[in-house]
């Protein structure tokens, strides 16, 4: 992957003059602002404040810290018992379980890495669809709207229209990125044609996208009859995305969605006249018009563009992982994609990367509650604090005693391109 | 909404805000009430065999206060909302806490649920942990339950809120359009203004029955006495219509949607929308007597004392102490899977809680109408035309 994106300055690690030693360069680059560095210190920064939170929250540490003068020793053993038991889980529910591993087929084996591909599924596809609107200089924070809109789309033609094998899940996929890139397209020719910022525009269409779906949820014909719940029909088997690996792996071909989705990404932006326009509108808009390119138009392109992949995250969720709606079919991923958009510095393979950490967390977490008791929430806080250390990589660089200058790309996502 | 305010806390979220959200849901409030003690003001016998329950229904006559022998492990899965969200979640952990008190060798646990996404994710971690009974809370769980229960043939389940979905599920549903009646009643015979209201937290069927019902109750007091009684807020041949705080929270508005009502006429309010009808309270004691207010779920002069003063009565739901009966039949080594529970009047899974300070201020001839049409929707002679009531 050779890109040179127009905004990324990632590279920008000190030479010193002459050839150093290879030790010397490593170390000049363990203690440079370098991206991958920079992530890998950000994580290792969460785990360290999660692993503050688990202690602080947990009983038996708790009981123990009352008598902390006349005995330190059980304070400090049960804070470790706790915090590793958490992280063990953590790993064992993302990557690989002993507990489970040689009970059960072999598929079984692979069930913790399956649960965090099919999490990290609609997180990818979430995380392109902001990424590729920060490449343009767009704020998208109407993921989770346009991800209603695709899933409300693509179940309907997933339970509504009975199509044979084959025909009806395409179907089905392309009224989910019809409907994402509606909805992203709208807020695209709002700020277009009107000039109204796409952040407010996307916001409140995320409003009017949620409760819409509610509206659809009391709706005969969308609703469940016989049901006394608000959620809709089960989409046709015919419609739904056919599993990877045989039962009980529950990743299914979203997956494969989601890689062809970075791909074409990847080389809309880089290879292709549409992305460098899109990327130059992004860089300077002025400039851009200078240029003699139709910057209003870009906009709208890209929106529908990030619409679309965002559309295409519901059908992971409604034709994948779930196989009807509710009102919580955003599941939050919507704004878990803006994380993800951060985290992979709004590239397509990075974004791919930071999706599948955010994925195992979120398998890891459901373990680690239920083995341990550890809330859940804890995966929020893990995932939001990797972010925010992204953003402030001055503050990374201050904890770690980081040389070189802290103007990455994450200061730049932390600002935004337009503002 | 809700998830907007989630995603906004995931971007900006700092410390305090994360230390805080996880030191709340890590100790779950104690302060529910135990709804085990609700009993309905009427002097039917309690916990008795239903003999005239609905057919589907095949309740666990066992009383909730009567701690088993057994021993069990119990977990339960929750919805999204957090253990503390002063409703279902709430009630049905509180249900389990209840068991383990009396009986501390059941042994409970939960795990929550951040979105529907962890539904199966949730029950399948819970299944290989080995549990004796894995509660799900909440019908929109039902389809997952369905399927992890189909894979997992040997494991016992339980759902609330859904009808049994398997040979080893057990359905627990609650037909609150019943209590929901006898509230509309009550508030038909004590209004002086001739206006009651009600409003929901959203417009989901849970929330709707009780409307639903408590509509009904006002429409069967005004054929009965030849009044005119109205309800603000909702009507029941109008689904999609109605007054709804969107929210379970948001005490503000429930309080703002309380003053509208009481500008509008009305002077009994039935809030149906967990913590937004605190707000309700609020205006009410801001009246100074004028006002009073219906509380639901819990009995509200346990679950919100500071407004007792104000609860003309509850519309109680026997969520907890349901669980805790099923948790004390599982401890008895009992399988209960492939049948359904539906929480009535006759067995007390719904109905009205004591009047508390207005326990003098009811006449007594409209607490032993109460009793006549308690027995009359029992028997089948009232009956009640709510589409959401469980089926």
């Amino acid at each position: 992957m050779s890109e040179t994106p127009v905004t990324d300055v990632a590279s920008s690690s000190p030479q010193p003059g002459g050839p150093p030693s290879r030790a010397r360069r490593a170390a000049i680059w363990l203690r440079s602002t370098h991206p991958v560095m920079l992530t890998a210190l950000a994580f290792v920064a969460s785990i360290v404040v999660g692993g503050i939170l688990i202690v602080i929250t947990d009983t038996p540490t708790r009981k123990a810290a009352r008598y902390f003068f006349s005995a330190p020793g059980d304070t400090f053993s049960k804070a470790w018992h706790a915090v590793s038991q958490a992280y063990v889980t953590l790993f064992e529910g993302a990557i690989f379980d002993p507990h489970t591993a040689f009970k059960g087929t072999f598929w079984q084996a692979l069930n913790p890495l399956s649960e965090t591909l099919l999490n990290a599924t609609p997180l990818i596809l979430g995380g392109l669809a902001v990424g590729l609107a920060f490449r343009a200089g767009l704020f998208n924070i109407g993921a989770q709207g346009q991800l209603i809109f695709g899933a409300i789309f693509a179940g309907y033609v997933g339970f509504a229209w009975h199509l044979p094998v084959v025909v009806h899940v395409i179907v089905a996929l392309i009224a989910g990125v019809v409907g994402g890139g509606l909805w992203g397209g709208l807020s695209g020719w709002l700020k277009a044609r009107t000039g109204a910022h796409e952040v407010i525009t996307t916001i409140m269409l995320n409003y009017v996208a949620v409760y819409l779906l509610g509206y659809l949820l009391t709706e005969n014909g969308f609703k469940r009859s016989g049901s006394n719940q608000a959620i809709s029909r089960i989409v046709d088997s015919n419609a739904r995305l056919p599993k990877l690996f045989p039962e009980p792996l529950r990743v299914h071909t979203g997956l494969i969605i989601a890689l062809l989705a970075a791909a074409g990404v990847a080389w809309l932006l880089n290879r292709s006249k549409l992305g460098f326009q899109l990327r130059a509108v992004g860089a300077n808009q002025f400039a851009a018009r200078t240029a003699g390119m139709d910057v209003g138009r870009n906009y709208v392109v890209s929106m529908v563009l990030s619409g679309a992949l965002a559309g295409l995250a519901g059908c992971s969720q409604i034709l994948g992982t779930n196989t009807a709606i509710t009102q919580d079919i955003d599941a939050g991923i919507g704004f878990t994609a803006i994380t993800v958009a951060l985290l992979g510095r709004a590239q397509p393979w990075p974004t791919v990367l930071a999706g599948i950490l955010y994925g195992a967390f979120q398998a890891g977490g459901v373990t680690m509650q239920s083995r341990t008791g550890t809330p859940i929430d804890l995966v929020n806080v893990l995932q939001s604090i990797i972010v925010l250390f992204i953003a402030a990589p001055a503050l990374v660089g201050a904890i770690f005693r980081l040389r070189g200058t802290a103007s990455t790309s994450g200061q730049q996502l932390a600002k935004g391109w337009n503002g | 909404m809700k998830k907007t305010v989630q995603g906004i806390a995931t971007i900006g979220v700092t410390f305090a805000v994360a230390l805080a959200m996880t030191a709340c849901s890590s100790k779950p409030k104690s302060s529910a009430n135990s709804s085990s003690s609700t009993t309905p003001n009427s002097s039917s016998p309690a916990s008795t065999a239903p003999s005239s329950a609905p057919s589907s229904s095949s309740a666990p006559v066992t009383s909730p206060s009567a701690a088993s022998t057994g021993s069990a492990k119990l977990c339960m899965v929750l919805d999204t909302g957090g253990v503390d969200d002063r409703s279902f979640n709430q009630s049905s952990w509180q249900g389990l806490q209840d068991a383990n008190k009396a009986n501390p060798n059941i042994q409970i646990s939960y795990v929550a649920s951040n979105s529907q996404n962890d539904y199966t994710p949730n029950l399948n971690a819970e299944v290989s942990k080995g549990c004796d009974s894995v509660i799900a809370v909440g019908g929109l769980m039902a389809d997952a339950v369905k399927s992890v229960a189909a894979a997992n043939p040997n494991q016992q389940f339980a759902e609330i809120d859904s009808p049994s979905a398997g040979p080893n599920d057990y359905g627990i549903q609650f037909n609150t359009a019943q209590g929901g009646f006898l509230g509309g009643y009550l508030a038909a015979s004590m209004t002086k203004t001739g206006k009651v209201a009600t409003y929901g937290g959203l417009n989901i069927p849970p929330v709707t029955i009780y409307m639903d019902g408590f509509w009904e109750g006002v429409q069967y007091f005004n054929q009965q006495k030849g009044k005119s009684v109205q309800v603000l807020g909702w009507d029941e041949k109008n689904q999609k219509g109605g007054t709804f705080a969107q929210s379970f929270t948001d005490q503000n508005k429930g309080r703002s949607i309380t003053q509208s009502f009481i500008s509008q006429g009305a002077d009994i309010i039935f809030p149906v929308a967990g913590g937004t009808g605190l707000g309700s309270g609020a205006a009410a004691q801001a009246s100074g007597g004028k006002v009073s207010v219906i509380w639901v779920d819990t009995d509200g002069c346990e679950s919100a004392q500071q407004y007792c003063s104000v609860f003309l009565s509850s519309v109680v739901k026997g969520l907890a102490s349901s669980v805790t009966t099923y948790a004390n039949a599982v401890a008895s080594g009992q399988k209960l899977g492939g049948q359904s529970y539906i929480g009535t009047l006759a067995n007390n899974g719904t109905g009205l809680a004591p009047f508390h300070d207005f326990d003098s201020k009811v006449p007594a001839n409209v607490k032993s109408e109460l009793d006549q049409i308690k027995s009359d929707i029992e028997s089948g002679k009232i009956s009640i035309t709510s589409p959401s009531q469980p089926k």
